[in-house]
């Protein structure tokens, strides 16, 4: 249970850094923080305690034990390149706004209200 | 064995047009319209062939529970006619207007991964499947916002990115919710194991409400619409405000909320409240805008807001003309992006204030956008009253009198916006003089072709056509084990 609130501490941080912060850099990496609380919490659903690993090998026997379910890990792998995209995709518009704007405060960027 | 090829053409032309264009866009030009021409033949064979089947499609030949399924209904087939016609259209238009303003290949590759993405999304029946060609539509989105490299653009898509990114966690972490309860992601398999779990659903439903209505900009949801809509190249926005909020948005709502949890009720009553303020308050936000794409933005929010109400009251007609409105939506703003983006064009501004009396100087624009603004506004012979006319008929009908009333006062209220639009921006009093600007026969035939699709698809109403084309996309909606058992086979 205290590992599933940790989770969440982290997807809140993630919340948190996206409202609050002003910079263009720290409101990306709050983004990723956001994003790994999802994966964290994919992978801790598919945790078994003391479980094998999901690969079976010729001769061996699961037995009793539980195996690691595989296919969030999977998920996770494709979410993390998805997340690598958007935050390169974002890194490359922050750029883009520096150079037209000089400088990374959201609040001197305000162009578009209403 | 058709489905896969509506992914398959426009990811093999992206990275075709990557690899064979050099500096000219000249082959990215016929590679894309050969795409586009393609996928509406198969679209629209697709749709008059499908009448009440599902044709699955599994995966490398793995058995459905271990595999990535596509399954195509009549509401599937539905939307890949509303995207494949509006991008063949769009493209049309963006062939000359690209030309005026940046050409690049990199545009039209772009362009068919935004259709690879929308056309994955809603012939996909696996739900992490839906956010991976979700993201593959949104990157697209992303870079085409920022094509035009003005600093406005860049802080549009900045703001689109941020809000995209929060919605996918959130769909990300109702995925993990969802396969933590069922053990499984085909969509047709939860829709069967998810009902004995209620707090399951809530949980989920809400994640799912949160992030879908963000990418449909419902309305307390929908800060970034207007910015990145106004933003974009107009063709694109024609794209993103026509087709991308409905394809991302709307169409993976019905798909979730009616064929896998059921249409619970709470979840209805919460669509037809989040609808009926989306109407109204993104009505008098319109109204105060001089901006001219900023103010059909806020019209799309709007309209959307019908749709929601439409799918919020749950009786067959209702969804009748949510589904109506969704094709007569996709078609009219459509249309009035093209016309804000040829203004646009020729004057070189968007605001309402400094445009006149453009009757002589753009006949086919001004014409082609009195039908829209008659459409949307819901005049009668036109589609866009039919469809806004069974929504209140069917509030009205099911016993919701006051959301009846809602959506009567929100039309009432499109017709002063629009009416501020053709007053001031096409038939002012200021006499605009220019030299002869040319307007390339693709934008032309675009607006053309989307203005008679304006009048033609009223006859959708018509009982006798209504039966075999918008009838079975209804039956595919409402009927949950219809789905449950089509897709599974048994």
């Amino acid at each position: 249970m205290t590992v599933y609130l940790l989770c969440f501490a982290l997807l809140l941080v993630g919340i948190y850094g996206l409202l609050v912060k002003r910079d263009l850099i720290r409101i990306i990496i709050a983004s990723g923080i956001m994003g790994y609380a999802a994966n964290l919490m994919l992978i801790l659903f598919a945790y078994r305690r003391g479980g094998l690993y999901p690969i079976l090998e010729k001769g061996k026997t699961v037995g009793a034990r539980v195996m690691v379910d595989p296919l969030p890990q999977a998920l996770v792998l494709t979410s993390i390149v998805i997340e690598l995209g958007i935050t390169a995709m974002l890194v490359a518009l922050a750029i883009r706004l520096f150079e037209k704007n000089k400088t990374f405060d959201i609040t001197k960027i305000k162009r578009l209200s209403g | 064995m058709i489905l896969p090829f509506f992914i398959i053409i426009p990811l093999l032309a992206a990275f075709l047009i990557a690899m064979i264009s050099g500096n000219r866009d000249y082959w990215a030009i016929i590679v894309s319209v050969l795409t586009m021409i393609s996928l509406a033949v198969l679209a629209l064979f697709n749709f008059g062939t499908i009448g009440g089947k599902t044709i699955v499609y599994e995966m490398g030949a793995w058995k459905i529970p271990y595999t990535i399924c596509l399954t195509v209904d009549a509401f599937s087939a539905f939307m890949l006619v509303i995207i494949s016609v509006i991008g063949l259209t769009s493209l049309m238009f963006s062939i000359y207007y690209i030309k005026h303003r940046s050409p690049s290949w990199k545009y039209y590759a772009l362009f068919m991964l935004l259709i690879t993405g929308m056309n994955g999304v809603v012939v996909t029946g696996d739900l992490f499947n839906l956010f991976v060609f979700m993201e593959i539509a949104l990157f697209a989105a992303y870079a085409l916002v920022s094509y035009g490299s003005h600093a406005e653009e860049f802080e549009a898509a900045f703001k689109y990115a941020i809000m995209g990114s929060i919605s996918s966690t959130l769909v990300l972490v109702g995925i993990a919710v969802i396969y933590s309860a069922t053990s499984t992601l085909t969509m047709a398999i939860i829709a069967e194991r998810l009902p004995q779990n209620l707090k399951v659903m809530y949980w989920s439903g809400g994640l799912f409400l949160a992030a879908f209505g963000l990418k449909a900009a419902i309305m307390p949801f929908h800060a970034w619409l207007p910015d990145a809509h106004s933003s974009a190249p107009a063709p694109i926005s024609s794209m993103l405000s026509g087709v991308l909020i409905k394809a991302l948005g709307i169409y993976v709502l019905i798909r979730l909320f009616y064929n896998v949890y059921g249409a619970p009720p709470i979840f209805l009553t919460i669509f037809m409240v989040l609808g009926s303020i989306s109407i109204i308050v993104a009505s008098f936000l319109a109204i105060g805008q001089w901006d001219f794409k900023r103010l059909l933005a806020y019209s799309s929010i709007s309209q959307v807001g019908f749709i929601l109400l439409g799918i919020g009251i749950g009786t067959p007609l209702a969804i009748f003309g949510a589904v109506f409105h969704i094709l007569n939506h996709a078609i009219f703003k459509s249309l009035l992006f093209y016309n804000a983006g040829t203004v646009e064009m020729v004057l070189g501004t968007r605001d309402l204030r400094k445009m006149g009396n453009l009757t002589h100087i753009l006949p086919y624009t001004t014409t082609t956008s009195m039908i829209a603004t008659l459409s949307v506004a819901g005049i009668p012979p036109f589609s866009g009253f039919f469809s806004k006319l069974i929504i209140i008929i069917a509030a009205i009908a099911a016993g919701y009198p006051v959301y009846g009333g809602i959506a009567i006062v929100g039309s009432l209220l499109t017709l002063v916006y629009f009416m501020k639009v053709q007053r001031y921006g096409f038939h002012g009093e200021k006499i605009i003089e220019m030299e002869d600007i040319k307007i390339g026969w693709g934008m032309r035939a675009a607006m053309i072709v989307l203005a008679v699709l304006c009048l033609a698809t009223s006859i959708l109403i018509i009982p006798g056509i209504k039966e075999f084309t918008l009838d079975p996309v209804v039956d595919a909606i409402i009927n949950k084990t219809g789905y449950i058992t089509r897709v599974l086979g048994r």
